[in-house]
C-alpha cells in the first residue's frame, strides 16, 4: 500500500485519469448545484426558456417560503420529529445493543436478524394498518405518532452500529467492574457508553438524516400541525405554474443540513448503508 | 463471560424496551394489515366489514395492473442494477489507483452528495431538470444537437428519467462499497499480478473478483430492497404517471389504499408484497451467503 503510493506520486497522474474523476464530481455535483441556483431565481428567471445561467442572485424565494409559506414551521416540526425519535431510539437501543454485544443468550443471533431484517420491509406495508390504528385512536396529525413510527427504522439502524461499537470496547473493563461490584446498569452507562460514544453518534446522525429525509410516512400521516418539510415540499407541486424558485428554495433548506451531516459521517456512511446485508 | 446475579432479568432489562417497541410499531401493524386483507375495508363505509376470506388474495393475484405495477418495478432493477454496477465497478477501480492524492478525497466527498440528497427532492429536482420548455436537461443535450425530449409527459421517457436518477443516486453507493472491497486484496497479490499481467480486466477477474463477491452480495440485497420500497423520488417526479407508466408497486398500494380508499384490497397487495420480500430475501441468503460465510 505504502510502496504503491510512493511509486504513484513519482509518476505524473495520467491526463484521463484527472479528467474522468472531474467529469465523475460533475455528474455528483451539478443537481446540487442548479437546486441551488435555481433557489437564487426569480420566478421570471426560473421560467427564461432556455435555462439562463447568469443572473442575479435574490434570496426573496428564501424569504417568502419560510415566513409566508409555513416552510419554517414544517422545518420545526421536521427537527422535533427527528431530533424525538432518534433520542428515543438511542435511549432504546443501546441498551439492547449492548446486551447483543455483551451477553450470551438462547435465540441472541435469530433476535439480531430480525431487528436488522426490517431494513428490507418497505414502509408502505407499514403505512396502511399503521394509518388505520391512528385515525381510530385519533390521533392523526401529531408529532408523537411519526416519532414512533421512525422507529421502525432508527431503532434498527443504531442496533446495528451500537453492536459493533461495543464489541470493540475491551471486556477486560466491564470484568474489573463486576470485581469492584458495580451492577450492570451501572457498567454500561458509566462504562460503556461513554466508550462507545463515537458509534452512538454516528448512529444518532444516522437516525437523524433517515427521520429528516423520510416522506411517506409524513405524507400519509400528517395533514397541517404537525407536517414535516418534505411532505411540505410535494404541496408546491400542485398546479399548473410551478413556482420553482420556492420549490428549490425549500428543497435546498431540506437538503443542507442533511449534506453536512452525511459529509461529517462520510466515512461511515457506507457502513451505514449497508445495515441488513454484510456482517 | 460476565456474570450477574438475576442474568436473565439483566437480559430482560436491556433488550425488552427495544424489542416491546419494535413489535408495537413494527409487527401489530402487520397483524393488523393481515385482518384487513380478509375484510372488505374501505375508508368510505367503516359501518360494514364484511369478512370475505382470501377474495383480496385472489383478485390481487389475478390483477394485471398489480402485476403490471411489479414488472415495472423488476424492469427498473433490472435496467438500473447492472448500469449501476458497471458504473461504480469503473469507479472504484478509477480511485483505487495509486496517487490520486487529493483529488481522491475530493471525488469521495462529491459521491456523498448524491446518497444525501432527500429522496423526496430529487423528484422534486427531476420536475425542474426534466421540464420540456425551462429544463436544463434539455438545454444541454441541445449543446449536442438533440432535439428537446418531452421527458416527463411521455410514459418511455419518463421511465427513463426514472431510471436516470435512481442510477445517478445510487452509482456512489455501490462505487464506495466495491472500492471498499478493493481495498481489501492483498497489496503484495496485487502487485504480482499486475506484473504478470497489463491486461486490468484479467486481474479483476481473477484476483480481485473474489474479494468483492461480498460487496457485491451485499449490493443485490440492498438494491432489490430499496426498489421494491422505492416511493418518495417517482412520487414526487411523476406520481406514476403520466397514465400508469412509472406506477412501481409502493406507488400503486399507496394509490389504492389512500386514493380508492379500499384498504383491505391495498393491505392484501402490501401483505403480497411482503412474502415476495421475504422470499427473495431468503433465496439472496441461500445463494450467495452460504459462499461468503466462513
Amino acid at each position: 500500500m505504502t510502496r504503491a503510493d510512493a511509486r504513484g506520486r513519482r509518476r505524473a497522474l495520467p491526463l484521463g485519469d484527472i479528467a474522468l474523476l472531474l467529469l465523475i464530481i460533475l455528474f455528483c455535483v451539478f443537481p446540487f448545484y442548479w437546486m441551488v441556483t435555481t433557489s437564487l431565481k426569480t420566478q421570471v428567471v426560473a421560467l427564461s426558456a432556455p435555462p439562463v445561467w447568469t443572473f442575479e442572485p435574490t434570496f426573496s424565494n428564501y424569504t417568502t417560503v419560510l415566513f409566508d409559506e409555513k416552510v419554517g414551521a414544517s422545518l420545526i416540526n421536521s427537527l422535533i420529529v427527528a431530533v424525538f425519535t432518534t433520542a428515543l431510539a438511542l435511549l432504546l437501543g443501546t441498551p439492547a445493543a449492548y446486551a447483543l454485544a455483551r451477553f450470551e443468550f438462547k435465540g441472541k443471533r435469530d433476535l439480531w436478524f430480525w431487528f436488522i431484517t426490517n431494513r428490507m420491509v418497505s414502509p408502505i406495508v407499514l403505512a396502511l394498518p399503521f394509518f388505520l390504528i391512528v385515525r381510530s385512536f385519533g390521533m392523526l396529525d401529531t408529532h408523537i405518532i411519526l416519532i414512533l413510527i421512525y422507529l421502525t427504522f432508527n431503532l434498527p439502524i443504531v442496533i446495528w452500529i451500537c453492536t459493533d461499537q461495543f464489541r470493540s470496547v475491551p471486556k477486560d473493563l466491564d470484568e474489573a467492574a463486576v470485581l469492584d461490584g458495580a451492577g450492570p446498569l451501572r457498567i454500561f452507562w458509566k462504562i460503556c457508553l461513554p466508550l462507545a460514544a463515537p458509534g452512538v453518534a454516528v448512529s444518532a446522525i444516522f437516525s437523524f438524516i433517515f427521520s429528516w429525509n423520510e416522506l411517506m410516512f409524513a405524507l400519509v400521516l400528517t395533514r397541517t400541525a404537525a407536517k414535516t418539510a418534505p411532505a411540505m415540499a410535494v404541496g408546491f407541486m400542485e398546479g399548473y405554474n410551478l413556482p420553482y424558485g420556492k420549490i428549490m428554495a425549500t428543497s435546498t433548506l431540506i437538503v443542507i443540513p442533511v449534506v453536512i451531516f452525511a459529509l461529517i459521517a462520510s466515512k461511515q456512511l457506507v457502513r451505514g448503508l449497508t445495515m441488513g446485508a454484510v456482517k | 463471560m460476565l456474570r450477574f446475579q438475576n442474568r436473565r432479568l439483566t437480559i430482560v432489562g436491556f433488550l425488552g424496551p427495544a424489542v416491546v417497541s419494535l413489535l408495537l410499531v413494527g409487527i401489530a401493524p402487520l397483524v393488523f394489515a393481515v385482518y384487513t386483507s380478509f375484510h372488505r375495508y374501505q375508508l368510505t363505509n367503516l359501518r360494514k366489514i364484511p369478512f370475505i376470506g382470501f377474495d383480496n388474495y385472489l383478485f390481487v393475484l389475478t390483477d394485471e395492473v398489480f402485476w403490471q405495477a411489479m414488472g415495472r418495478t423488476f424492469t427498473l432493477l433490472l435496467i438500473s442494477l447492472p448500469i449501476q454496477l458497471a458504473l461504480g465497478m469503473g469507479i472504484a477501480l478509477l480511485l483505487h489507483k495509486p496517487g490520486l492524492g487529493y483529488l481522491r478525497t475530493l471525488t469521495r466527498l462529491g459521491l456523498v452528495i448524491p446518497m444525501a440528497t432527500t429522496y423526496a427532492v430529487v423528484g422534486l429536482l427531476g420536475q425542474v431538470m426534466f421540464n420540456i420548455k425551462y429544463g436544463v436537461v434539455n438545454q444541454l443535450i441541445g449543446f449536442l444537437g438533440v432535439p428537446p425530449v418531452n421527458w416527463l409527459g411521455d410514459p418511455s421517457n419518463a421511465f427513463a428519467a426514472v431510471v436516470f436518477w435512481d442510477i445517478w443516486q445510487w452509482t456512489p453507493f455501490c462505487a464506495l462499497v466495491l472500492l471498499a472491497g478493493l481495498t481489501t486484496v492483498p497489496g503484495e497479490v496485487e502487485e504480482a499480478a499486475k506484473l504478470e499481467t497489463k491486461n486490468w480486466w484479467k486481474v479483476l477477474r481473477h484476483v480481485q473478483l473474489p474479494f468483492l463477491i461480498p460487496g457485491l452480495t451485499a449490493l443485490f440485497i440492498l438494491r432489490t430492497a430499496d426498489t421494491l420500497k422505492l416511493f418518495d423520488m417517482v412520487f414526487t417526479m411523476t406520481r406514476g404517471g403520466p397514465g400508469s407508466s412509472t406506477e412501481l408497486i409502493s406507488l400503486l398500494i399507496q394509490r389504492v389504499g389512500f386514493r380508492a380508499f379500499d384498504q383491505g384490497l391495498a393491505s392484501a397487495q402490501a401483505i403480497i408484497l411482503l412474502i415476495l420480500t421475504i422470499v427473495l430475501s431468503m433465496l439472496y441468503i441461500r445463494f450467495f451467503y452460504k459462499e461468503v460465510a466462513q
